[in-house]
């Protein structure tokens, strides 16, 4: 987009001399308060909202310059709410661009069967109205619906605002796989800093007036806002955020403090710890307890504090695992690999070293990119 | 009951005949004012300001006695059905057009932001999207103008025998036989209430996509009151 601007003819700037660089093959999300102008952008991209200056280029090609009929139908549109049509059946909405490009009915329906899979959709529910479908099963129709005619380009305007955040939580990871899969040129708008910085590869923030604040991938958003708007709009926990973009590999475990439920009272009381992590003989944890209660003999399940949720070190954020240390009764945090195994427990104090090191990384890479 | 089907001479028509008489006078009248009210619906639809005054007209027009009508028409198309049916036509404009502009407004925003950008162009977005979605709003509008224009055929009975089963009420008073009144009044109920059966298994039919138990009921006119309509629908 090159310095995109639209006016409304009472005057109002919707979009001022917007200038953005979409990469192929990956999620752009646009995210701004309301009225900042960036579901206008969106729908400048398939012209349902025409710009009053400016070009839009998709592949070096003015977009002007293609029927519009012909552009829509080669983006897929994915709206709050899903739109769907109430008056066809999922697989006939899903086929709904597919027939228009003449596909015929046979090879539309089999597509359109192959894409509620995708989505994560019962066959069963093809022959089924949208009226009899939950809000969740109907926003994945819609989003079946923009697949269909398998576009290059997505566009998504507040697709998942409408459902609740369980649902909504689905919805997204669903969409983060399916792109994985397919790896469409996907723009994307919310309101919602949190799902543009979890979808984002690149996010677009927008103020009031329709103008750019700044345009990054989530980690530097986080990292460096470009102003105070910016700083605002991501919150007040943008620190905390920020660890979700850190590695919890490089964290210093320890298993001092993690004993079998059969071992000895010797190996108990080596460990100095004011609390040891009781594991069962798989080695999955089972709960802290104090080291003076366990050597009295008996371990009951009962009698042990709960371990709260572990992280697996490599996988988890160290976001997730600061979460786990602040969640533990004891103040640690329960490390475990892929099968639930413990693999050793981290301090608060640990995790602060790890925080402090990403940071020391990230300033030197920044000094490194910096000339 | 002694004569209770034994209709007059003067009428040229047996039993069944009046009944086929009355249905095609009512319902071609119907018919006629829908294909009318499709496209004048489309126009206030598209055109907002022209709403108003189209719904302006067509009530002033429905204001206007059947008698009046007549009085001006049989000098164009005699003392024929066409001129009972034309009168039908031009009041079942008031609740068809009414009818189908708020069914098709009524169709989501965002149903029609999804058609627009799935590069619906704007007939087959009239076609495909907004009348199929209108259709219970339009067959609630055609209940209601059906009944009507089956309780109104009686009237044609002032132009020369027109009213098909309305003419066994004048000829009750002429020849003194008030079964046949009787005959007249049951026969007009039993074909609206069978007529608007009709239409709601219409409506059935053809919007399996509505949930259970809250289809749109029928709206009445509102404007006036329809006391024929209600006591045929009875």
């Amino acid at each position: 987009m090159e310095s995109v601007t639209k006016r409304y003819p009472d005057g109002t700037v919707a979009v001022d001399r917007l200038s953005l660089e979409i990469p192929d093959r990956s999620i752009t999300v646009l995210v701004g308060p309301s009225g900042c102008g960036k579901t206008t952008t969106l729908r400048m991209i398939n012209r349902m909202v025409e710009p009053s200056e400016g070009t839009i280029l998709l592949d070096g090609a003015d977009i002007q310059q293609q029927p519009v009929t012909t552009l829509r139908r080669s983006m897929g549109y994915v709206i709050q709410n899903a739109g769907l049509f109430q008056h066809r059946t999922i697989l006939d909405n899903i086929a709904t661009v597919p027939r228009m490009l003449g596909w015929g009915k046979h090879k539309s329906r089999a597509r359109a069967a192959e894409l509620m899979e995708r989505v994560g959709l019962d066959a069963s529910l093809g022959k089924r109205y949208p009226y009899q479908l939950s809000g969740g099963q109907q926003q994945r129709v819609g989003v079946a619906r923009a697949l269909a005619a398998d576009p290059p380009v997505l566009l998504m305007d507040e697709p998942f605002s409408a459902v609740d955040p369980v649902v909504r939580k689905g919805l997204q990871d669903e969409l983060l796989r399916i792109q994985e899969e397919l790896g469409k040129t996907i723009v994307f708008v919310t309101h919602d800093i949190d799902e543009a910085m979890k979808l984002g590869t690149r996010v677009a923030v927008m103020r009031t007036g329709g103008r750019l604040a700044q345009f990054a991938p989530p980690a530097e958003l986080l990292s460096d806002p470009a102003d105070a708007f910016v700083e605002d709009f991501l919150g007040a926990d943008r620190g905390i955020r920020r660890l979700s973009f850190f590695p919890s590999a490089g964290l210093e475990l320890t298993t001092g403090p993690v004993v079998p439920a059969d071992a000895g009272a010797e190996r108990i009381a080596a460990s100095d710890a004011p609390y040891v992590l009781v594991t069962d003989a798989a080695g999955r944890p089972l709960g802290w307890s104090d080291p003076r209660d366990l050597t009295a003999g008996d371990i009951t399940p009962e009698g042990l504090l709960p371990y709260g949720r572990p992280f697996v070190p490599g996988t988890d954020s160290l976001r997730a695992a600061l979460d786990c240390a602040v969640l533990s009764p004891t103040g640690w945090a329960v490390a475990v690999d892929t099968d639930g195994r413990v693999v050793g427990v981290a301090s608060q104090a640990a995790i602060g070293e790890a925080i402090r090191d990403a940071h020391a990384a990230g300033r030197a890479d920044d000094a490194r990119v910096a000339p | 009951m002694n004569g209770f089907f034994d209709i007059p001479s003067d009428l040229q028509h047996s039993w069944w005949g009046l009944i086929g008489l009355h249905l095609r006078e009512a319902l071609l009248p119907v018919l006629a004012g829908l294909l009318l009210a499709l496209p004048l619906a489309q126009l206030c639809v598209r055109v907002r300001w022209l709403y108003p005054p189209v719904l302006g007209l067509t009530t002033v027009l429905y204001a206007v006695p059947s008698l009046a009508f007549f009085v001006v028409l049989i000098d164009y198309t005699g003392q024929t059905e066409l001129t009972v049916m034309i009168p039908l036509a031009v009041y079942s404009l008031v609740v068809l057009v009414p009818a189908i502009v708020d069914g098709v407004r009524s169709v989501p925003e965002e149903t029609l932001a999804a058609a627009k950008a799935m590069g619906f162009g704007p007939v087959r977005r009239y076609v495909q999207v907004q009348l199929p979605i209108a259709v219970p709003a339009i067959l609630a509008g055609l209940r209601v103008a059906t009944v009507s224009s089956i309780s109104l055929v009686s009237v044609g009975t002032l132009i020369g025998n027109q009213g098909a089963l309305g003419n066994l009420l004048a000829d009750a008073q002429k020849y003194d036989r008030p079964e046949l009144a009787v005959n007249s009044v049951i026969t007009t109920a039993v074909l609206a209430v069978l007529c608007d059966a009709a239409l709601v298994l219409a409506r059935n039919l053809l919007t399996p996509w509505m949930p259970r138990g809250t289809r749109t009921r029928p709206r009445r006119a509102g404007r006036r009151e329809l006391p024929e309509a209600e006591k045929a629908a009875r």
